[in-house]
């Protein structure tokens, strides 16, 4: 027989107690709640799937729902082209292409919530920069009032607190393009923009896989930011999903209901990075297979 | 189709002083239109550097690169019309194989009909009919790199077609198949050819002229048996032949004296006024003699080692080293034995200090 050495089992030990403690147990007590009515700490009811059901009719988190999507859509639509415009037009070498890293990571280096305050100040029209130099030039631009102003608002903030990172990782990705295709560019006389599309973009692709996701799932989580620039307002023109689960669970206290929520919140993130991990995995080598049916 | 003419010098670097900062020393050189040309030398003698300043790829610090007569220092590549195909593979990835070979003439406009027939020429010789509408990125390096000749190739029209060791990464068998591949193309097609590479053989089955350089110099331009037989420069010597050639240390001091020792025999008269210079003979012309013939000088045998189709035979003449290849038939010399070596003939050369040919 052949022998087993179970000794394996306790060397994997030390992580499955870091995972356990660290991410099971809390998802679990998630769970746990959104299956219970908790009416005080000692009387709870179990309700099945009741919550679920509940939340899934809710209005509000419709709303909060296609308000999120909409939103990150729109981060990735602008984000991703300008960021790898930025990375394209940056110095490669040299101490002006150090100098061009630091600047554009500066906002990088920013807590959330002081970049909220920033541009809360920034968007005043009695004392901000830009909200002064808006209403000196005549737009009627108010973020606390309009729901359009709020939110374009937050999505320039998000803009330029998170491109410099897309343009990075491009950034990183263009420098790992060897010379050798630049110059058998120049050789088969290639215009700027082919060996755009056809050198630099495809090399691309893996950098650019990494800066959609991050820039996804954090557009998708977004809180801090919308939180101190307009506390979700007006209305709730700015109420994105973790804003409406948090006023669910910390304000209303109803925790059931978030609970079921946050479970589904959780999957719905996986089940779109799975479907974008896949599609994007495809965008370069779908066409042997249309080849291969042709 | 073009005779380019170099009248150059390289350095990367902004002021440059001594010998070391140059890339490239000074040098004129032609490649006749419709030749087939080698740059061999080891790594880091400039030799890439060369074919890159002849594409376009790199401008030359001083001088002036001119293709039949015409200025072309300052024209990019596209200008010169020159193709080139680089040591590793280059493909676009998103493209098909057929793609890829037909881009060079789609970024010049060329009709479709006319690219197809081309991309179908080129992919016949290239033996890769079969998987033209496959994606590039898929294939193995030798694949790649046929497409990267390719694409060099699929242009009729231009003025000159480089290689820079295109073949390192592809397998001996297929290695000298895609050579006579080359060398049949440039039979057919008449193109100027310049192919650079470290490996001798290559470059001497390949070419018609051999540009041999080291260290930013272009020491000797030839043909194969210009090289063998009369190397204008120790390098070349050394660098052509396995082995190479054989230098003894040698002075004038009223006749010949080589190796510490009086040699009698036939001496070119140049000689007599050379004071201190150095002899060179190939191993292949060194022969086992008597004593009282001329030219002969005595070394103790160190190694005799059997090569297969001949004896490879290692001897000291004083300190210099002397090794002589004997044919199969030959009876060598034993180990420690001192063997008559006769080292002068139509073949021995003699190189003064600067390393270059005398006599």
């Amino acid at each position: 027989m052949k022998p087993v050495n179970q000794k394996a089992w306790l060397l994997v030990l030390p992580v499955v107690l870091c995972v356990a403690f660290s991410a099971v147990l809390p998802l679990m007590t998630v769970v746990n709640y959104s299956v219970q009515d908790i009416i005080s700490p000692e009387r709870r009811v179990f309700v099945g799937t009741e919550w679920f059901a509940a939340v899934m009719r809710d209005e509000e988190l419709h709303g909060a729902l296609l308000r999120q999507i909409g939103f990150s859509l729109a981060v990735l639509a602008v984000e991703i082209p300008l960021g790898i415009a930025l990375a394209l037009s940056m110095p490669a070498t040299g101490w002006r292409s150090s100098a061009v890293l630091v600047i554009v990571a500066i906002s990088l280096l920013i807590p959330w919530n002081v970049v909220g305050t920033i541009w809360q100040i920034y968007g005043r029209t009695d004392i901000g920069l830009m909200g002064a130099a808006l209403a000196k030039l005549g737009i009627d631009y108010n973020y606390t009032g309009s729901a359009t102003d709020a939110w374009l608002t937050v999505l320039v903030m998000d803009v330029w607190h998170w491109t410099p990172l897309v343009a990075l990782l491009c950034f990183a990705g263009l420098q790992a393009i060897p010379d050798a295709y630049y110059q058998a560019a120049r050789i088969d006389g290639a215009s700027k923009f082919a060996v755009f599309r056809f050198i630099q973009l495809p090399k691309l692709r893996g950098v650019l896989m990494i800066a959609v996701l991050l820039r996804f799932m954090d557009s998708f989580m977004i809180y801090t930011e919308p939180f101190v620039l307009t506390g979700g307002g007006p209305g709730n023109a700015t109420t994105f999903l973790s804003q409406y689960l948090t006023q669910k669970a910390v304000g209303q206290f109803d925790l059931g209901p978030a609970a079921a929520f946050s479970l589904i919140y959780f999957l719905i993130i996986l089940l779109l990075c799975f479907i974008l991990y896949n599609w994007m995995q495809r965008v370069g080598t779908a066409s042997d297979a249309e080849v291969s049916h042709g | 189709m073009a005779r380019i003419d170099l009248d150059l010098a390289h350095a990367y670097r902004p002021n440059p002083q001594r010998d070391e900062d140059y890339a490239l020393l000074p040098l004129k050189m032609t490649f006749r239109d419709g030749g087939a040309y080698a740059l061999l030398g080891p790594s880091g003698c400039g030799k890439t550097t060369l074919l890159n300043i002849i594409s376009g790829l790199v401008t030359p610090s001083q001088g002036t690169v001119s293709f039949d007569g015409v200025d072309m220092t300052s024209k990019t590549p596209q200008q010169r019309n020159i193709a080139q195909v680089f040591q590793f593979p280059v493909i676009y990835d998103t493209m098909t194989v057929a793609e890829n070979l037909a881009f060079p003439l789609r970024n010049r406009g060329v009709a479709p009909d006319r690219i197809r027939q081309r991309v179908g020429q080129i992919a016949e010789m290239l033996e890769m009919s079969g998987q033209l509408d496959r994606r590039a990125s898929g294939l193995a390096a030798d694949a790649k790199q046929k497409i990267s000749l390719g694409r060099g190739l699929v242009r009729e029209d231009v003025s000159a077609v480089l290689f820079d060791e295109p073949l390192t990464v592809i397998d001996p068998h297929l290695k000298w198949q895609l050579r006579r591949k080359l060398k049949q193309i440039h039979h057919e097609l008449k193109l100027t050819l310049v192919y650079v590479t470290h490996d001798q053989v290559e470059a001497l089955t390949f070419a018609e002229e051999v540009v041999v350089m080291t260290r930013g110099r272009a020491v000797q331009v030839g043909s194969a048996d210009a090289l063998f037989e009369r190397p204008a420069h120790t390098f070349v010597g050394h660098f052509i032949g396995s082995p190479g050639m054989n230098f003894l240390p040698a002075r004038w001091a009223n006749g010949l004296e080589v190796a510490g020792r009086p040699l009698a025999g036939p001496a070119p008269s140049a000689l007599s006024s050379a004071g201190e210079f150095k002899l060179g003979v190939r191993p292949e012309y060194v022969t086992i003699t008597t004593p009282d013939a001329p030219g002969a000088l005595p070394a103790v045998v160190s190694m005799v080692q059997d090569v297969g189709t001949y004896w490879l035979v290692t001897a000291k003449a004083g300190e210099a080293v002397l090794r002589a290849r004997l044919g199969p038939d030959a009876e060598p010399p034993k180990v420690g034995d001192t063997a008559w070596l006769g080292v002068l003939g139509t073949h021995t050369c003699f190189y003064n200090r600067n390393e270059e040919l005398i006599a």
